[in-house]
């Protein structure tokens, strides 16, 4: 690996290695085209609880 | 500091806390007497599970506990006159966690019990737990009657006196490789422990046996601990403890130190909070009954085991153990697997040390991270014994138990405040 | 409108994604006798909507952001039975299947990275209330960002940006579906080869149009880049735009560059033209709707995406064929009145109305491009892709039966004499749009107007672009070659 390029041209140089959060089906694409995917299912931080939410922002979670 | 130095400094005082967890080295060195052992045990002082409680609070069992230890010591009569003496103010409460001490359901230790002595050789601190004494009618279930207190007697008069000088005869048993051989045996350490306490008797036998002069004794010995899968628990719980002990006191970090149960209340402490705990009732345990006994039987939450989570085992290993996920849901290997999986999400790190073949030899999740447990919406899954909500009646069952919720968001607005950023 | 009866259920502590729910809003709301169905999370916005919809009660009014709730109202209580059976058996489906017997996927993006530690994308399309904050959270990770949601606050958007481009990240999105990056797909994206021409474009279905054209006409793409919506507004100022312009004029496999946008804010303008003017690269901006700008040497405009597409590629950007009119004009049925366009792709629906601008016809548009104010000529070009049509509800290219009742209401219409329409297919669009289309078509008879209609896709996308085409065809459609080309030939049918 290059350690000068960046990473834009990292991820364009490929391969494009990919964490999804959210739609399922974004990754069930990516896996049948041979794309290197982590599909991770999301659900809203601290039950969307917004005060807990700015607490863990203001600790780094 | 800054939002983003608030952050940092979390994270790295988490990974020290992780650090130094790994970094530990415990060996279960002795049996000793409470009394001689734990600094300021002294007359009229009862330990017990969980965070602190007074009489009118405590649940059914633990109030039998009570009497029948204070009948043990010959504070009291009878359990009649235990409970007035109790109620009265007769004896002082302090939780097991103050005295360096953990202890199984009710977890109830006075002065003249035997306790196991886990030394933590990379820090030098030492953490007790007392015997286990085996299933059904028994004091950490509630049970209080004369074959309960016989039994008792048994451990601190013939058991504990030959098992530690055995364990100091052998110098010691580490036992850190031990839970790594456990784990791989089907062990989660809170729930199953036979293949860790197979393992220990194989490991003490010799010494033991040079130990105790009579046959029958040693019979006697080997017999009990043989016929107890659960007889490694004990010596887990105070190796957990005197893992987590060193980690307390970690400016900053919101790594858990220590969960833990009195029948009433679930309580927490934090590294970067202290000792504080931080409660909340405790919640009923999911599982199965013994014939017989049901849900209504069932008392709340209770005891010190949930040490054994705090360090990545029980229902942070239930992954090795598919065996014991049978006590929730379907029941499946791969259920087993998610349990364990799930609590990464909670979780600093993984333990390199502890692994689980059935995960490629992932090791467990460590260092629960109570951000990440209020981020993820996931308490710590905890497996656990179930006792019957009456005294002196014992275990009726088995199951899994969630910490509660509440606990966590308390202490992460602690930690707010604690860092300045509340 | 409260006739029937109406009723929730809550499932507590129940989460799933909002298309899976939006989906089976829909099958639900297909049931006879059932009116009004939905499915949603408990958040305080969706409860708004439901009281909106007159689905808010009291039990559903107590669910919070991680409770389901499920609102119908139907004409009787067998459908409402019905309805309930219906929704409840889809939400075990989808739990049950789609997963190995030991499957678990990582809740966090962190627990996510542990599992795959040389990730160098996220794609985030969480709903947008969470967004930037997931967005954030990987881009302070080193991961560069496709951020699919929408409803996402500008100051964010921002903020965003100008963290990733101090990182070096590029932050692509929001409200932005479509990217193609080293031949992988990510979100709506099409089956195109690789080749040499990259692309930056603002809006999804502008870069799905242009890869296509591309690729029908046997070029290739060496990366497309989604930057949103609203990058070269004044607010944001380009920041993806000039990050995307700075990777292709390093990355080797690309020689050309089309820029697919909105008419930008005037110095944003200004920057991205003296940022091109140092770039050895050629580059083609295709602005919908924007006055000839002032370019450098190594750029040229085009007005619409076709020509865009055969600026970068020769062969790309043909006109329509006579035969396409003479397709239309060979239809049973009323050829003339007024246009109706009912789009899926926001770009397509601005590049019709370039197309009709152009050719001097004047039009309503609830999106109009600069120059097109609201004219009630009768003429309507519509995007269903809007916010005021997709609040609560599946995008069109996910969810093709959004456009069933505007279809119908088109059809039946005496004034209307063309209908206009695009269907996109490719990854992440419904399975057969030209099967649905053609559902509605089916349902009206021979005295209803032409329907012309363009197909966004290649044949290696999985709906297959030649089995589309024919299914429309079959349904008495005229398919045009480009969406370009496809509002030509309405105007040419007005003009007629």
């Amino acid at each position: 690996m290059d350690d000068r390029k960046d990473p834009i041209q990292k991820l364009l140089d490929g391969p494009v290695s990919v964490v999804n959060i959210g739609l399922a089906q974004f990754a069930r694409t990516l896996e049948g085209e041979g794309v290197a995917v982590v599909q991770v299912d999301w659900s809203p931080p601290a039950g969307g609880d917004r005060r807990l939410i700015d607490l863990l922002d203001k600790l780094g979670a | 500091m800054t939002e983003g130095d608030v952050a940092a400094a979390v994270e790295a005082a988490n990974a020290r806390a992780v650090e130094r967890m790994l970094a530990a080295d415990p060996v279960l060195v002795d049996v000793a007497v409470a009394g001689d052992a734990i600094q300021g045990l002294g007359d009229r002082t009862i330990l017990h599970a969980g965070p602190p409680i007074g009489w009118p609070d405590m649940c059914g069992p633990l109030k039998g506990a009570v009497a029948g230890a204070i009948v043990l010591e010959g504070w009291a009569e009878n359990l009649d006159t235990a409970a007035e003496l109790a109620a009265a103010g007769g004896v002082a409460f302090h939780p097991n966690h103050h005295f360096d001490a953990v202890g199984p359901m009710t977890g109830i230790v006075t002065r003249s019990m035997p306790v196991m002595v886990v030394e933590n050789r990379a820090f030098g601190n030492r953490a007790y737990c007392t015997l286990n004494e085996g299933l059904g009618k028994v004091m950490r279930f509630g049970g209080n009657d004369a074959e309960v207190l016989a039994r008792l007697r048994w451990l601190a008069d013939t058991f504990g006196p030959a098992f530690g000088a055995a364990l100091r005869e052998a110098g010691g048993i580490p036992l850190k490789a031990m839970i790594a051989r456990g784990l791989s045996m089907g062990d989660e350490m809170h729930q199953r422990n036979v293949g860790c306490t197979s393992l220990l008797l194989r490991a003490l036998a010799p010494a033991l046996a040079r130990a105790v002069d009579d046959r029958e004794r040693l019979a006697g010995l080997f017999e009990f601990i043989g016929g107890n899968d659960q007889f490694f628990l004990n010596v887990a719980m105070a190796m957990g403890k005197a893992i987590m002990d060193p980690v307390r006191g970690i400016e900053g970090s919101s790594v858990v130190t220590a969960m833990s149960r009195n029948g009433t209340m679930f309580g927490i402490r934090v590294s970067g909070l202290g000792d504080r705990w931080f409660a909340a009732p405790v919640e009923m345990p999911r599982g199965l009954y013994f014939p017989g006994f049901s849900e209504d039987d069932a008392n709340p939450d209770i005891g010190d085991s949930t040490i054994v989570e705090t360090v990545g085992l029980g229902g942070f290993a239930m992954a090795a153990a598919p065996a014991v996920a049978g006590f929730v849901g379907a029941g499946t290997a791969a259920d087993a697997l998610n349990y364990t999986r799930a609590m990464e999400e909670i979780t600093v790190a993984r333990n390199p040390e502890w692994t689980i073949p059935a995960l490629d030899f992932a090791g467990v999740p460590t260092g629960i991270d109570i951000r990440k447990v209020v981020a993820s919406g996931r308490t710590p899954t905890i497996n656990t014994g179930i006792a019957h909500r009456e005294a002196g009646i014992g275990q009726v069952g088995a199951g899994v138990v969630r910490a509660p919720m509440v606990c966590f968001e308390r202490a992460l607005e602690a930690l707010a405040a604690e860092m300045g950023v509340a | 409108m409260t006739a029937g009866v109406a009723a929730t259920r809550t499932r507590a502590g129940f989460y799933l994604d909002s298309v899976a729910l939006m989906r089976i809003s829909q099958a639900v709301q297909d049931i006879a006798g059932v009116s009004a169905a939905s499915l949603m999370m408990g958040s305080p916005s969706n409860k708004e909507l439901l009281r909106d919809a007159g689905l808010l009660d009291a039990d559903a009014e107590a669910a919070g952001p991680n409770d389901l709730v499920i609102a119908v109202r139907a004409d009787d209580g067998d459908a409402l039975r019905a309805a309930f059976e219906t929704a409840e058996a889809a939400l075990r489906g989808p739990a049950a299947s789609g997963r190995g017997e030991a499957g678990w996927n990582p809740r966090s993006l962190e627990t996510g990275l542990r599992a795959l530690p040389g990730a160098n994308l996220a794609i985030v399309s969480v709903p947008g209330d969470f967004a930037a904050r997931e967005a954030r959270r990987a881009l302070e990770r080193g991961l560069n960002v496709m951020l699919f949601s929408d409803n996402v606050a500008l100051a964010e958007e921002v903020a965003l940006k100008t963290l990733a481009r101090g990182r070096g990240l590029l932050m692509m999105g929001p409200d932005c579906g479509t990217a193609i990056l080293a031949g992988a797909p990510i979100g709506f994206a099409n089956a195109v080869p690789r080749g040499d021409i990259g692309l930056i474009a603002a809006s999804g279905t502008g870069l799905q149009e242009v890869a296509c054209l591309i690729a029908r006409a046997g070029g290739g793409i060496s990366h497309g880049i989604g930057v949103g919506g609203r990058d070269l507004g004044a607010a944001v100022g380009g920041a993806a735009t000039l990050s995307a312009i700075d990777a292709l004029d390093r990355d080797g496999a690309t020689r050309r560059v089309v820029l697919i946008s909105k008419p930008p804010d005037p110095e944003t303008a200004k920057r991205i033209a003296d940022r091109i003017a140092a770039s050895p690269k050629r580059f083609t901006l295709c602005c919908i709707g924007m006055e000839p700008m002032d370019l450098p040497g190594n750029a040229r405009q085009a007005a619409t995406l076709r020509e865009a597409a055969g600026d970068a590629f020769a062969g790309a950007g043909v006109a329509e064929p006579e035969r396409t009119l003479e397709a239309a004009l060979g239809r049973p049925g009323r050829k003339r009145g007024t246009v109706r366009g009912l789009f899926s792709g926001g770009s397509l629906c601005a590049e019709a109305q370039a197309v009709l601008m152009s050719a001097g016809i004047r039009f309503f548009s609830n999106v109009p491009i600069p120059g097109a104010g609201g004219a009630e000529s009768g003429h309507r070009l519509i995007d269903l892709g809007a916010d005021e049509y997709t609040r609560g509800r599946p995008h069109p290219m996910i969810e093709p039966a959004v456009r069933d009742r505007p279809l119908a209401k088109a059809l039946a219409d005496p004034e209307v004499g063309v209908v206009l329409v695009d269907v996109v297919v490719g990854h992440g669009a419904h399975e057969d749009p030209a099967g649905r289309l053609a559902a509605v078509l089916a349902a009206h008879g021979r005295e209803a107007p032409v329907v012309i209609a363009s197909v966004c896709g290649t044949d290696e996308d999985p709906q297959n672009r030649s089995a589309q085409v024919e299914a429309l065809r079959d349904a008495g459609v005229v398919v045009a070659e480009s969406n370009a080309g496809a509002a030509e030939t309405a105007a040419a049918l007005l003009a007629g």
